[in-house]
């Protein structure tokens, strides 16, 4: 007989492989379905974002117009002059404008006051879309008289009716309607600044249109034709740059809204993305212990003549109709999902969102998890090549250490490829794909490190003077078939996450609420006039506060920098000073000295007052000199309300601007600026909210162009925020939290199955009930404060990181919630460990012993 | 001459020792022999069945089986020939548990890509005794039983050889001796070669020839008086 007969030369009868793969599994079923579950919700994560973005993509293409009321939006921060307002006049077949700015409203029924965001409006804005009101007719009807739409959050605050009265500066409107909804609007941006609308025929009544206060107009056009917009906005684009004018179409507008919820998108993906990863960890686990569980049946099939591929291709097709079954789950569950997103996100969307079904998204999703499955499944599958039939005879040797077998560290190259390549498409660039999967792996490495260092230190260090149960609870770290890589890992990487979530939020919530301690300035009083600033002085008095700072401030524009003005310095590329820099007002203060959240860190603080012919010199704050792009003795040229004043940069200063307190960029000396026209600001302490309150009325009734910021109200506001931000987050880490505890009950259920010989044996040997439980609960513990202490340390090191890196704050985590978070997550893995471990121990050992496991 | 063993040694490698468990053995089998293995604890009996059928390598020497050199082809190709030549029946069964008896029975043949074998392995089941445990999983049967289903896939390709490790060691002596008695008797049926590795010198004496290893020697190979002709 020749070789060549010898060789099989079939290929792998595939019927057979499907049918072998079927009878294999059909004993371990529960289990398959316990692993293939860890994928479910990465994968539900997954889709659910997805089938968003593709929802906010459509949506916004739909609504486009929508998001902006109009075709085309001019946009000045001040009121348009007369050649300004003749070329607006020429544009669009329909036209509105509109002023915005902060003031204090008055509820008259209540004395309720607060900072708003006016807007005063004229013409039919919007043109697409509607003013969303209660009653519905209000949102147009209010422009007929002297009323107003309030934000439907203000009207809950305040307790205030449709029909009642609000004060803005010194003229009463009638409340017509509640605004729940403007076009373009995310209830974010309203709870930040809650919007009040008036006729803008009224505004001049106000008073509220002084020097000083900070104004923001925008016109609207609807144009019939698109064509012509575009060629009126060619025509016009020179002279909207020339005077410093910005413009948005609603292509623009659908573009950057796209780009904005685009990053959002990519940052839930991500997190999404390691609740998948978390659950392939959990995958290529039990897919090894459930292999090595095999070898038996691997090496009878061997032996009885079974190729290595056949066997091989059994177990990867369990594995990849696991994976399918797993990733189609996870995606139904996804599409399910993705209707409560909407309402999570709402208030974050400019948009209404739709949620019918998103194909696409469902097939990535599939895709994404048959391939991972895939790639984490094949990793413990390699392994089946090297089991040789001698089994059958006697137990061979372990297997060779993965990184001895090329195919799999090709394949662990292969998963780090496909993350970075995945991640890749999440963010920016390369540099960040490759920083967030080393991120990622060296979470894992260390925390498997951490779980390989326990393992032989327990080992080493044998506390063999302690009682049989501690032992036995100490042992089953390290002795065949333990769980403790798989469980450190998973459970410290939820931890990781959990914490790092905590401990952000609660880092900018401190931060603020610092700045709110005692005999700290917790009020700012500005928009003062000149001629208010002694009466004002004298209310902050009659009301026994402290007048922390008195403030004038003057608004300029930058003409010039270095003799470069913007057009010279838009052609010349080499000095890098941004266009910017000489668009936007610039609100300066003139003063000698230093307050304490300012120090100098180059050249010299002016400190003498300028007498006529001396050199004007600047002091600027230190980062936005380095966006200015200039020096110590370099020249600037301001335009004061008309007047050009020449400067000379004389100084660089570090400031810290997390006080409560006036602080500023640019810093003129004593005796410059004491005559232009100018506002003041004033910063107090307030020590009750009723004391805030009273005070406010009265400001708001004598002075109603003076505007108050309550810093606790601001703390509220940012509490607000971040709720709705964090419940987003939250909402996503919940996949992998849930994810890590799918995992967790995995492994502890596999290792039931590991353990189940030695239980009995345990139990046939007279152990009681509560010895075995006490043994599990010691090893569980053990684990879980393992896992939970590292998970937490490394979620402190990166908040660290964060703090100090991202957001230039010391970070000073209390106490409780640490110990909250690693007793909570201790218990739990306890809790899991013992009620996998009943059946066993519940189970006469007879019974166990009979039984196929 | 259906196994030709010729200068073969074992030796394995544990951590810098080296440790030798067969040297140079050499020994020829007949087709259609029934041959016994004996020998204490650790002489080499398993490592060498292992060899002979084709499950692991030997360090030096060669084996042939029906002419071929098992020795120099690589795992898959052993695998086939195991598959279509060769049958095992071990002590501790090794039965797929996840498999029902019939499917065991079934799983060789249907490796051999063969259609219709499904009345083949009920009727070997029903000659072994077995009809009425078709679809019994092996957690569901008696040691005895899981012994028959064991010896019914053994014959089901009918092998030119069958290698039998210990088939009695996890058994009862009646249970034992109705094992034999069925073993010899379906063996004499296929005409197959039977090597049977055995601790059980009263089940070595039923056979034709024993060979006696000690210390990974051969010491005596003789044949019993049922042999049918002088080996």
């Amino acid at each position: 007989m020749s070789t060549d007969q010898l060789l099989p030369d079939k290929k792998p009868d595939i019927r057979w492989l499907l049918l072998m793969a079927w009878r294999d599994s059909r004993r371990n079923r529960s289990r398959l379905v316990l692993f293939m579950s860890s994928i479910v919700l990465g994968i539900a994560a997954l889709v659910a974002i997805f089938s968003l973005s593709d929802h906010v993509r459509n949506d916004i293409n739909n609504q486009a117009k929508t998001l902006l009321g109009s075709d085309l939006v001019i946009e000045s921060n001040k009121a348009a002059d007369s050649s300004v307002q003749m070329m607006l006049d020429t544009l669009g077949n329909q036209r509105s404008q509109e002023c915005r700015f902060a003031s204090m409203i008055y509820f008259t029924k209540n004395n309720g006051t607060r900072l708003v965001q006016v807007l005063a409006l004229d013409g039919d804005y919007p043109y697409y879309g509607r003013l969303e009101t209660v009653p519905v007719e209000a949102g147009t009807d209010f422009r007929k008289g002297q009323q107003a739409l309030v934000d439907q959050t203000l009207m809950l605050q305040f307790d205030a009716k449709i029909g009642d009265s609000i004060r803005v500066g010194e003229l009463t409107f009638i409340i017509a309607g509640t605004l729940t909804r403007a076009p373009g609007r995310s209830g974010l941006s309203t709870t930040i600044a809650p919007p009040v609308y008036i006729p803008f025929r009224y505004l001049q009544q106000t008073g509220l249109l002084q020097k000083g206060s900070r104004f923001n107009y925008s016109y609207y056009f609807r144009y019939d034709d698109q064509t012509a917009m575009d060629k009126q906005l060619a025509a016009i684009s020179p002279v909207l740059e020339s005077k410093g004018l910005d413009y948005e179409t609603a292509e623009s507008r659908k573009r950057d809204t796209g780009r904005q919820f685009e990053d959002v998108s990519r940052f839930l993906t991500l997190i999404g993305f390691i609740a998948l990863l978390l659950g392939c960890i959990g995958i290529a686990s039990s897919i090894n212990i459930y292999i090595r569980e095999k070898i038996p049946a691997i090496a009878i099939l061997r032996c009885m003549g079974a190729s290595t591929k056949q066997t091989f291709l059994i177990y990867l097709i369990q594995i990849t109709i696991l994976g399918f079954i797993g990733a189609v789950t996870g995606a139904l569950l996804g599409t399910v999902a993705q209707q409560v997103l909407p309402f999570v996100l709402k208030d974050i969307l400019p948009v209404q969102i739709s949620t019918s079904v998103s194909w696409p998204s469902v097939a990535k999703g599939i895709g994404l998890g048959v391939i991972l499955s895939f790639l984490f499944g094949l990793l413990p599958l390699l392994s089946i090549r090297s089991i040789s039939p001698l089994y059958t005879l006697r137990v061979s040797v372990e297997p060779a250490p993965a990184w001895r077998n090329p195919w799999q560290v090709l394949l662990f190259a292969a998963i780090l490829f496909f993350i970075t390549l995945f991640t890749r498409l999440q963010v920016q660039s390369w540099t960040q794909a490759f920083i967030f999967t080393a991120g990622v792996l060296a979470a894992f490495l260390l925390l498997t490190a951490v779980a390989v260092l326990l393992r032989g230190m327990v080992r080493r260090f044998f506390p063999s003077s302690l009682s049989y149960l501690w032992r036995q609870g100490f042992a089953n770290l390290y002795r065949p078939n333990n769980q403790t890589i798989l469980l450190v890992v998973t459970i410290g990487l939820g931890t990781l996450f959990i914490g790092i979530l905590y401990f952000m939020q609660d880092m900018l919530m401190s931060r603020v609420s610092m700045s709110a301690g005692n005999n700290q300035p917790n009020m700012v009083l500005f928009d003062i006039q000149t001629t208010q600033k002694a009466a004002v002085t004298k209310l902050v008095e009659q009301y026994h506060l402290p007048l922390y700072q008195d403030v004038p401030i003057v608004t300029m524009r930058i003409e010039e920098i270095n003799g470069k003005n913007a057009a010279a310095a838009k052609k010349d590329s080499v000095s890098g000073i941004p266009a910017r820099a000489f668009e936007g007002e610039l609100r300066v203060t003139y003063r000698d000295s230093l307050t304490n959240t300012e120090k100098i860190t180059a050249g010299k603080l002016e400190t003498k007052p300028y007498t006529p012919g001396d050199n004007i010199y600047i002091s600027l704050e230190e980062r936005y000199a380095n966006h200015l792009k200039v020096s110590i003795g370099d020249s600037i040229l301001f335009n004061v309300q008309g007047a050009l004043l020449p400067t000379i940069v004389g100084s660089f200063r570090d400031v810290d601007w997390r006080r409560v307190q006036t602080n500023f960029r640019v810093i003129f000396p004593a005796g410059v600026l004491e005559d232009a026209p100018q506002f003041y600001v004033l910063v107090t302490r307030v020590s009750s909210n009723e004391a805030s309150a009273s005070f406010q009325q009265a400001v708001v009734r004598q002075f109603p162009n003076v505007s108050v910021i309550d810093l606790g109200l601001i703390l509220k506001v940012l509490d607000e925020v971040l709720d709705k931000i964090g419940f987003v987050i939250r909402f996503m880490a919940g996949f992998s939290i849930i994810t890590g505890l799918i995992v967790l009950i995995a492994s502890v259920y596999v290792s039931k199955f590991q353990r189940i010989q030695e239980t009995v044996l345990l139990r046939t040997l007279g152990a009681s009930r509560k010895q075995l439980y006490m043994i599990t609960a010691l090893e569980y513990f053990f684990l879980g404060t393992l896992a939970a202490g590292t998970g937490i340390l490394l979620s402190l090191g990166c908040s660290y990181i964060l703090a100090k890196y991202s957001f230039d704050a010391s970070f000073s985590p209390s106490l409780m919630p640490i110990l909250v978070l690693f007793f909570s997550i201790s218990l739990l893995t306890v809790a899991i460990g013992l009620f996998n471990s009943r059946g066993i121990v519940n189970t006469p050992p007879l019974e166990v012993l009979r039984k196929e496991v | 001459m259906i196994l030709n063993v010729h200068n073969v040694s074992k030796t394995y490698q544990s951590g810098n020792k080296k440790l030798t468990v067969l040297h140079d053995i050499s020994f020829t089998i007949e087709a259609g022999a029934i041959v016994a293995i004996v020998g204490p604890s650790g002489s080499g009996k398993t490592t060498l069945l292992g060899l002979c059928a084709g499950l692991d390598r030997a360090s030096a020497g060669t084996i042939e089986f029906n002419k071929m050199r098992m020795d120099d082809r690589s795992e898959d190709e052993r695998a086939f020939i195991r598959n279509r030549y060769i049958g095992f029946i071990f002590q501790n069964f090794q039965l797929i548990p996840t498999l029902t008896a019939l499917e065991n029975v079934m799983v060789p043949l249907e490796l051999q890509g063969e259609k219709h074998i499904r009345p083949r392995a009920v009727a070997l089941l029903g000659k072994v005794g077995l009809a009425d445990r078709l679809h019994h999983y092996p957690a569901q049967l008696s040691g005895g039983e899981q012994q028959r289903v064991s010896i019914a896939r053994a014959f089901s390709t009918r092998p030119k050889i069958l290698f039998a490790d210990e088939p009695t060691g996890n058994l009862d002596d009646e249970t034992s001796a109705k094992i034999v008695s069925l073993l010899f008797e379906l063996n004499r049926e296929a005409g197959t070669t039977l090597i049977i590795v055995t601790h059980n010198s009263e089940l070595a004496e039923s056979t034709q020839r024993i060979i006696r290893l000690k210390g990974g020697h051969i010491i005596a190979d003789e044949p019993t008086s049922n042999t049918p002709l002088a080996v």
